[in-house]
């Protein structure tokens, strides 16, 4: 019987001395199981982190265990990992610890972007590490955003893994370019003689009041470009393994960061973990409703989950982490359990992650479907300075419960 | 040390080598009747030339750097002298020449193919422009970087992918260099370190500056003490008006990346005259702005573009920095073989005919 397996989906070999795998269970890495054979899920109930399988499962290969991620889980990992130790941080610290393990492991890694070396980056996720590595290692660009995500093309083209991170996200709409033209595309266009294993990375998405450009969701300007992977972090947990993940791959990834998230605090392995990039999260298992979110929704719909197991609903919350590509096998297994999708994103309406969400669930899963897709996002419109505004041009946990009551009627 | 002073400084010569008394590049000489000077070239103007209004304003430093006086007189000096002086060797003066013919005739029959139907797309002819590439990328090393435009046949060519390669991609097949995937204006070769081929203008200058970047990291951080892999990136005079040719001149500059910026300055923008788009049209004048040498040669001769690249690339390979070279060039074709290319005056084209032709054998 599997014990809790959240977090050990690991594509670096695992321990078997882990404390979080009683012996004799194998778990294959999953990047070594063909995409066929990933067939059932299991799922740990939270409430006392036994193993269930997933019924309407294809038939699966008897003593194959893929992993499955859970929050649930998390609270008996994290009791787990307190008695073996783990440590607490701050989720910019996550992503400073994964940034600062990958540079000493490849001397070819390396930051670019505005203050990052001495300022040690606007949210302090570089802190230090120009002292540590060097200026070089740790570049402080002059302020041209186009040109430096250019250049890191060129160096990673050239042998070098360049991060690059974008103040705020929304300075990269100046890159826009580069990141199309050259990040996805040089790959294709060069018939695959060279690589772009480049990270883009930066913090995006509503803050407090700053301001309609300040508050500006990129990745679904960016999610047509053909050739990058996108993927969201959402706890400190996953935003070191993410971040390691796309240091390690090959391919251009933008990591999305968001502004109010950098001072969450969770206690995560001592070990070295790396997470998958294409695969979703399971933070609540349910039965009634599946709500897809990531990044900060995460949060408001955890927080509607509590309104609405008090009402009665029993809402199974994932949290996509791949925007691009979706991780349609986690997600697909979810709706052929509840039947019922509800989409909460902070992007705005009008061609975002959700838009495209609806239309692969729809194109995919349309004979599982009870209800049509209901999709929560921002309002179209610039992002007002004013709090109240604000707040109501965000996906609030009120109206997450509202539209769950009227999906499950 | 020299980006603390104005531009004087900064124009000194390149190479510390070169004798005092006969520096490639000097300021003070005065103003040859180089053909490339503005006052000559510029008779399709539609504003005033540029050299009238400066003379009378007399803030210009100096005109341009008389390149071909000093070669010239190389030339007369070193035939005079035993067969060692001389600029170039047989041996080097045939490859040279092979490349330029290799490369028109490699256009001629693109051309060909296009008019007959049997390529599509965007292509961009080098006719005219090829002692440019010939002058700058026989100079380089295998390891060495070039990045050019959608110009970048011959680039491709020069640098040493073969004319089979590069012909195929332009028929879109998967023997083609980059699979038929790119087409011309995606020329890549990771085998002789040609990084593209990039269709929107300026795209490839960041690109180029960001290999530079990577031969710095490499010796510096990978302590790899025998890479001193120089970059060289080609681009045209439109493209000096673009806010990624600034941004890496400033970049490259501070860092003091191993790169050479060359503007292949044909003075057109498909139907752009140079003159119509820039304040300024120097576009050499460019490069002490941000702390570099801006050199300006006349590109139609290989000989002269040869001895210039030496400098820069040497410069740039002892670490010195970045250097800016204006390459005053003509493109005997259209910007692409869909342009009609109405708006240029023939008589341009028949000037530097005569010029290449008729007058400068004689010079």
């Amino acid at each position: 019987m599997a014990a809790i397996l959240k977090g050990i989906v690991a594509t670096s070999v695992l321990s078997s001395s882990s404390d979080f795998v009683p012996k004799g269970v194998q778990l294959p890495s999953l990047k070594s199981l063909p995409v066929s054979e990933r067939k059932g899920g299991f799922l740990v109930d939270g409430s006392d982190a036994k193993v269930v399988p997933v019924s309407n499962a294809r038939a699966r290969s008897a003593g194959r265990l893929v992993a499955a991620n859970a929050v649930a889980a998390e609270k008996s990992a994290a009791s787990t990992a307190s008695k073996t130790g783990g440590h607490e941080l701050l989720l910019f610290e996550a992503l400073r610890e994964g940034l600062e393990e990958e540079m000493d492991r490849d001397p070819r890694v390396c930051v670019m972007g505005e203050d990052v070396g001495h300022y040690g980056g606007s949210y302090k996720v570089t802190k230090g590490l120009a002292k540590k590595y060097g200026d070089l290692r740790v570049l402080d660009t002059p302020i041209a955003e186009n040109s430096f995500t250019g250049m890191a093309v060129g160096a990673a083209m050239t042998g070098l893994r360049p991060i690059v991170e974008g103040m705020n996200m929304g300075f990269l709409l100046l890159a826009f370019n580069q990141i199309s033209n050259n990040c996805g595309m040089l790959h294709y266009t060069s018939g695959g003689q060279f690589k772009i294993p480049i990270v883009i990375r930066g913090p995006g998405g509503v803050g407090r009041q700053l301001g309609a450009e300040h508050s500006q969701r990129l990745e679904s300007y960016f999610q047509s470009i053909p050739g990058i992977q996108m993927v969201a972090c959402s706890t400190p947990y996953n935003a070191k393994g993410l971040m390691k993940a796309a240091i390690r791959s090959e391919n251009p990834v933008i990591l999305f960061e968001h502004v109010l998230l950098y001072n969450l605090k969770e206690r995560i392995p001592d070990e070295e973990y790396v997470l998958s990039l294409e695969e979703a999260e399971m933070v609540r298992p349910g039965e009634h409703v599946t709500i897809l979110t990531y990044s900060r929704m995460r949060y408001h719909v955890m927080q509607a989950a509590k309104t609405l197991v008090n009402k009665g609903y029993d809402p199974e919350v994932i949290d996509i982490r791949s925007l691009k590509p979706f991780d349609l096998y986690t997600i697909g297994n979810s709706v052929k359990k509840t039947h019922r999708v509800l989409i909460v994103e902070e992007c705005m309406r009008t061609g975002g992650i959700g838009a495209s969400l609806t239309a692969a669930i729809n194109e995919n899963f349309h004979d599982y479907l009870d209800a049509p897709v209901v999709c929560l996002s921002s309002q179209d419109v610039p992002t007002p300075y004013a709090g109240t505004l604000e707040e109501w041009t965000v996906v609030q946990p009120a109206q997450i419960v509202t539209a769950v009551e009227q999906l499950c009627r | 040390m020299s980006s603390a002073f104005p531009a004087m400084k900064i124009l000194q010569p390149l190479s510390t080598t070169r004798s005092p008394e006969k520096p490639l590049f000097d300021l003070l000489k005065s103003p040859s009747s180089f053909l490339g000077s503005a006052s000559k070239l510029r008779f399709n103007a539609q504003k005033p030339s540029p050299s009238s209004s400066y003379s009378s304003s007399c803030h210009r430093p100096s005109t341009i750097v008389a390149v071909s006086d000093v070669v010239k007189e190389k030339k007369t000096l070193k035939s005079n002298s035993s067969l060692s002086n001389l600029l170039i060797t047989k041996e080097e003066g045939l490859e040279l020449y092979e490349d330029m013919v290799l490369g028109r005739a490699f256009e001629d029959m693109c051309a060909q193919m296009y008019y007959r139907g049997k390529m599509f797309g965007f292509v961009h002819l080098y006719n005219g422009q090829e002692a440019v590439s010939t002058g700058f990328i026989k100079l380089l090393k295998q390891e060495d970087y070039v990045c050019s435009t959608y110009r970048d046949h011959v680039h491709a060519l020069s640098k040493g992918v073969p004319a089979r390669a590069v012909m195929s991609e332009l028929f879109g097949k998967t023997t083609g260099c980059c699979r038929g995937q790119g087409g011309s204006m995606h020329m890549f070769s990771k085998e002789h370190n040609l990084l593209g081929g990039f269709a929107f203008i300026g795209e490839g200058i960041p690109v180029a500056t960001g290999a530079a970047f990577t031969s710095k990291y490499r010796r510096e951080v990978l302590k790899e003490a025998g890479c001193d892999s120089v970059t060289l990136a080609f681009f045209g005079d439109g493209t000096c008006n673009n806010g990624q040719f600034f941004e890496c001149l400033n970049m490259a500059a501070l860092w003091k990346l191993p790169i050479v910026f060359v503007v292949e300055n044909n003075l057109w923008a498909i139907g752009m005259s140079h003159l119509r788009a820039t304040s300024d049209p120097e576009i050499w004048k460019k490069g002490p702005a941000f702390g570099m040498p801006g050199v300006h040669v006349d590109g139609m001769d290989v000989l002269k573009v040869r001895e210039v690249a030496k400098e820069a690339i040497a410069r740039a390979r002892r670490g010195e920095g970045p250097t800016l070279v204006e390459c005053e060039t003509y493109r005997f074709r259209g910007h692409s073989l869909a342009d009609p290319d109405e708006l240029r005056d023939p008589g341009e084209l028949l000037n530097f005919v005569i010029l290449v032709y008729f007058v400068f054998p004689f010079l």
